[in-house]
């Protein structure tokens, strides 16, 4: 799994690769509390096109970086999701919880 | 074909084992197993849907041995048996068991049922995934093994070939 950022006034996007599971997903939690709490980046974007498999740890990793921010009146938003992510997203009735698009323009424009 | 211990659940298959993989605790190798189930169930003959919910609960199953069973230590034995089992109805073809033996602690039974999902909140997804993507999902301590037993059945309709 590779993660990297991009980033413009108020946001900043993740680029992320590969898949995410228990070996991993504590990095994307890393990264994803770092600019929501310590940044306060106005808007977060996950770019998980090159996604190819979500497991149950990073789906909570994503939860927290929902949760946190939430509580600062943030966005974060998701976009690109593989069948797979789709999927357990829809298992675990999180789908509807988050705001997800289906490629960067229609996020960015959202 | 070796045979594993027959103390703990029995094989409804007398095939043997369509494959039997060793492996330690290392979240590193999830990927591994997961490129190996992703074939198998291909070959099998799963539907792309039923492929990702076999990878997925596998994956999930070891997950919770290596975080709950043995602590996050990754120097601790797994083994992951696959078989194939008969149909258990007219209406599903052959079903891919899959067992998994760990040697930690014994499991607590009340802590297989996984949360509610009314709430939105970290953690606690994974058995509800198991759950929701298998057929069959039993627990048994058989000696010091703790052995957890996934199986999935083919839908007749998405049967496309079989090895």
């Amino acid at each position: 799994m590779q993660i990297s950022a991009r980033h413009s006034d108020s946001t900043t996007i993740f680029d992320v690769s590969g898949d995410i599971d228990l070996a991993n997903s504590p990095e994307i939690r890393k990264a994803l509390l770092r600019e929501v709490r310590e940044k306060r980046t106005p808007r977060v974007v996950m770019n998980l096109s090159n996604v190819r498999y979500i497991d149950s740890s990073g789906v909570a990793s994503l939860v927290e970086g929902l949760k946190a921010s939430r509580d600062l009146n943030l966005r974060f938003i998701l976009f690109g999701l593989s069948p797979s992510a789709r999927e357990v997203l829809q298992l675990s009735r999180l789908l509807k919880i988050f705001e997800v698009y289906d490629n960067e323009d229609q996020a960015l424009s959202s | 074909m070796r045979q594993r211990d027959t103390t703990g659940i029995s094989l409804a298959s007398k095939d043997g084992f369509l494959l039997k993989l060793e492996l330690l605790s290392d979240p590193k190798l999830l990927s591994v197993v997961r490129g190996a189930l992703e074939r198998l169930t291909e070959v099998f003959g799963f539907s792309a849907p039923d492929r990702r919910s076999v990878t997925r609960a596998v994956d999930e199953a070891l997950t919770n041995i290596m975080r709950h069973c043995y602590n996050g230590r990754t120097d601790q034995p797994i083994e992951l048996y696959c078989s194939r089992v008969p149909p258990r109805s007219s209406e599903l073809g052959d079903g891919l068991e899959v067992l998994l033996c760990d040697q930690g602690p014994p499991v607590d039974p009340s802590k297989l049922r996984g949360r509610r999902l009314d709430e939105i909140k970290p953690g606690g997804l994974g058995l509800h995934f198991i759950r929701q993507s298998m057929d069959t999902v039993e627990y048994q301590r058989a000696g010091s093994t703790n052995q957890f037993r996934l199986v999935k059945y083919v839908r007749p309709s998405t049967q496309s070939r079989t090895p």
